[in-house]
């Protein structure tokens, strides 16, 4: 049984969701009052352990008074604010972002997005054959995991996990600017000469896929990745004492890859190298 | 944090370019040879990563001294600061003043922009590029908007060294543009900011009258013109009644919102949180724009005393000015200035035996449009990359270094000072009830004298235009720069008033009139527009980011189309800004496609 902080109490802020009278603890996000609320807001960059950064814009909503639409995942609901969150304009805009990313990247292996695209009516091929897109090949530059610039929609999150939000390695940032934007170490470099020390905290935040673990990549190349046929435990990791929750991704009696649960107080979803790739061991049966 | 550095070490160059900034290592913790005291103690830390705000200044050192930034200068630099590598990478490469990769000492940055295309910067490029050729030892770079219209078309060379040397070629022709790279030291002077001021010297000017009639490198001559006449008011008013004057003249930004500048004043002075910080936005990257370089290089002690009089009002202690790195004459005057008021008592600890203190920054931009919006302005002086961050909060709680911040630009500065001299309501008394006081206009393209000019609020876009020689076949009239909107020239009585540019549907932005007779072709111009907005995008934001891309992209294809051929790239043009403006996050991508909407709403560019 995961144990839940309780925090102090907090006041209640009432405001209008949807037209409807609603009261959510002060400091929530309107996107967490519509969650509270059974509301479905799609959102791609938002991340459950991660300080919202807003850049994929495609949780917009509509608040009374403001000129703009504002992303739900971080606009702080107020008292008396009036939301609204599936309108016209709110549809407009999600369905263009929907559609501006799926023309530039690869969303394949991104969950959910695919039944949003149906959702808005989202025509990516739209923008023609020519429309510029991220086309570049994975870089596979060592053992642990792989980095596929072709499906990154630049969320940030794996860029705020390494840094100071949870791993406080700094190894990752984002550099150039405007649609050449990319994720990267100094220099540009191989992962192996930079900063990373392979934590793989980037890989347990990315949404699409861009950063994935390379037994998945090579699986997936190979044609026999199969989420259906995997288990998942969860188990406490043998390394140290800390105590870190793993769960153990198996498919075929063989460990896939490893992950750790979100509303884990210990880890947050956050391991080490020895948590999350340390565990060829436990397989090597001679 | 643990922080990884690689084996790429700084030249002696290098080192000596960052040392003179940051002053040498002091041990092998920031970089110098290792001691054996180096073992039994540690530096960096917290009072290192709170000079972050250095990491800017210290890539312009090295980039002004060598050219560009070596992964050995960029490591030891973030040693010193105590910056991981990878963002400072980050940061490096979001400037387009910045190489990471080797390039010539000498990089001749020519305008493609809006006034320099219509005046020819196309083949200007070209002849420059034929002329020097491959091994000429000078990279020519095609960029945005130098800030020169009113000499379009117009060309900037930088040659790294010590010290880095700049020099201007405008109105650039292929020879004097290659001279002007080639030998930047024997290149000829550019002309007074004077010259950029088509009224300078005439009577009942206020915001430019010692244009051209003061000496903008001397405080004497500013005194002797009126100079510090309105800080000595203001410290007689008190920070309150400061504000109070400032309020009652009913002064609203210039730098295109418009806000109310009593309020955001108010608002920051009565916020519990310390300090309090000002910032002047002199990053006017806007095409078109070119006002607030004048007043930098044409009367720079009267930008030094606004800012004096609104720290004060707010009770700030530091002030920044953050200037594009476009501007090196605006740069060096500016810090003359602030270097000449701080030598005479009237920056620092005691100004004027007030008891009040207060030291002025010169920060320089490096080559980013985006940098102009005010949060992204925080981001950049901070050492971060120049992105806008999400309001709320807003700056006036949580500004630069998350403190609660005024940031006016320069021309809305300036007005405090007539505010204070005349009184507000004598300010109050020009211009109209909505727009009070007196507006000044960048005027360019094709009009016989370009320049700046100083109007009370209320005069007409024909009015405008008819003092600066507009020339005949005028065709349309962008207003408000590339975030602004085009009108046509049957719509010259346009009041040019916040709430009459508003009513006619368009904007005043930041004070762009820029003038096109039927010679320039429309769908080019929207073109470069477009191209321009693609090239600032930030990236950070997926409407902005991928956005600007299609819309270049859409008016690439349906150049030279009109009618129905056009008529479903239009749709898809309007679709897609729609969702820029309304999801973008900040004015970037909410405005980039309202030249190209008012071109097709209004011009009938395609029809």
């Amino acid at each position: 049984m995961t144990a839940i902080p309780i925090g102090v109490p907090r006041r209640l802020v009432e405001f209008t969701l949807d037209g409807r009278e609603t009261r959510v603890p002060e400091g929530s996000t309107v996107l967490d009052a519509c969650r509270a609320a059974g509301t479905d807001v799609p959102t791609l960059c938002e991340g459950d352990t991660l300080r919202p950064k807003n850049a994929c814009r495609v949780c917009v909503v509509e608040v009374e008074g403001s000129r703009t639409l504002q992303p739900a995942c971080s606009r702080r609901a107020e008292p008396g604010m009036v939301v609204r969150t599936d309108t016209e304009r709110t549809r407009h805009s999600r369905k263009v972002v929907l559609e501006l990313l799926a023309s530039s990247v690869d969303l394949s292996t991104t969950p959910r997005v695919a039944g949003w695209i149906k959702e808005y009516e989202a025509k990516p091929d739209r923008f023609g054959p020519d429309a510029a897109r991220l086309n570049e090949e994975p870089r596979v530059d060592n053992e642990l995991y792989v980095r596929d610039y072709g499906k990154c929609i630049l969320c940030y999150k794996c860029v705020d996990a390494c840094g100071d939000q949870w791993q406080n390695t700094f190894a990752i940032a984002v550099a150039g600017r405007g649609f050449d934007a990319r994720i990267a170490v100094e220099h540009d470099a191989p992962l192996t000469d930079s900063a990373c020390v392979y934590c793989g905290n980037c890989v347990e935040v990315c949404p699409t896929g861009a950063l994935s673990f390379k037994s998945e990549f090579d699986m997936r190349a190979a044609g026999t990745w199969d989420e259906s046929k995997q288990t998942e435990t969860t188990t406490v990791c043998a390394y140290c004492g800390v105590g870190c929750n793993l769960t153990l991704h198996v498919q075929d009696n063989e460990i896939v890859k490893v992950t750790s649960p979100h509303d884990s107080p210990v880890t947050h979803g956050n391991l080490c190298i020895k948590g999350r790739f340390g565990y060829q061991h436990v397989q090597n049966r001679g | 944090m643990d922080l990884h550095f690689g084996d790429s070490k700084p030249t002696d160059e290098e080192r000596a370019a960052v040392d003179a900034l940051l002053g040498p290592a002091e041990s092998s913790w920031e970089g110098a040879d290792r001691s054996d005291a180096d073992l039994r103690w540690a530096r960096g830390g917290r009072a290192a990563r709170d000079r972050r705000d250095l990491l800017l200044p210290g890539l312009h050192a090295l980039n002004d001294r060598v050219g560009w930034i070596s992964e050995g200068a960029l490591d030891y630099l973030c040693r010193r600061l105590t910056v991981p590598p990878a963002e400072a990478y980050g940061v490096a490469t979001f400037y387009a003043m910045f190489s990471v990769r080797p390039r010539p000492a000498t990089v001749l940055h020519v305008c493609t922009d809006l006034a320099c295309t219509a005046a020819g910067a196309g083949e200007l490029c070209a002849g420059i590029e034929a002329r020097l050729g491959p091994g000429s030892g000078v990279g020519v770079e095609r960029g945005p908007c130098l800030g020169l219209c009113e000499r379009a078309p117009a060309a900037l060379a930088i040659r790294a060294g010590d010290p880095v040397r700049t020099a201007v070629s405008a109105p650039a022709t292929v020879e004097a543009a290659v001279a002007a790279a080639t030998a930047p030291d024997a290149a000829p002077g550019e002309p007074p900011a004077a010259a950029a001021v088509p009224q300078a010297g005439q009577e009942g000017l206020v915001l430019l009258r010692r244009v051209g009639v003061v000496d903008p490198a001397s405080l004497d001559d500013y005194r002797a013109h009126g100079g510090y006449t309105a800080l000595r008011r203001a410290f007689e008013l008190g920070p309150a009644g400061v504000i109070r004057e400032v309020t009652d003249s009913g002064l609203v930004g210039r730098g295109g919102a418009a806000f109310p500048t009593g309020r955001k004043w108010q608002a920051t002075a009565s916020h519990p949180d310390r300090p309090h910080y000002l910032v002047c936005n002199a990053d006017e990257s806007e095409p078109g724009t070119f006002k607030d370089r004048v007043l930098m290089e044409g009367d720079p002690f009267a930008l030094v005393e606004a800012i004096t009089i609104a720290s004060y009002a707010i009770s700030a202690q530091r002030a920044f000015v953050y200037i594009r790195g476009e501007y090196p004459r605006a740069v060096d005057r500016m810090r003359h200035a602030v270097d000449q008021a701080r030598a005479r008592g009237l920056l620092g600890g005691d100004i004027l035996g007030q008891g009040y203190s207060l030291d002025i920054e010169i920060r320089r931009g490096a080559g980013a449009y985006i940098c102009g919006e005010e949060t992204a302005l925080f981001n950049s002086i901070e050492g971060y990359r120049g992105e806008p961050r999400s309001k709320p909060p807003f700056p006036v709680d949580q500004g630069l270094f998350g403190r609660p911040t005024v940031e006016n630009n320069v021309e809305t500065l300036v007005n405090v000072l007539p505010i204070l001299t005349l009184g507000a309501p004598a300010y109050a008394a020009t211009g109209t009830a909505g727009s009070t006081g007196p507006k000044l206009f960048c005027v360019s393209g094709s009009v016989a004298r370009p320049g700046v000019y100083e109007v009370p609020f209320g005069a007409t876009l024909g009015e405008v235009l008819e003092q600066a020689g507009v020339r005949p076949r005028l065709r349309a009239v962008l207003l408000g720069g590339a975030a602004g909107g085009f009108v046509r020239p049957d719509e010259l009585d346009l009041p040019l008033t916040f709430e009459g540019t508003r009513e006619a549907g368009t904007t005043l932005g930041s004070g762009v009139v820029l003038a096109f007779d039927d010679t320039v072709p429309l769908p080019r111009l929207l073109l470069r527009i477009a191209e321009f907005f693609r090239e600032e995008s930030c990236g950070q934001c997926v409407p902005c980011r991928v956005g600007t891309v299609r819309q270049e992209e859409a008016l690439r294809r349906i150049a030279g189309r009109t009618g129905a051929g056009a008529a479903d790239d239009i749709a898809l043009l309007r679709e897609v800004g729609r969702a820029m403006r309304d999801a973008s996050i900040c004015g970037l991508g909410q405005t980039a496609w309202n030249a190209v909407e008012s071109a097709i709403d209004r011009l009938g560019a395609y029809e």
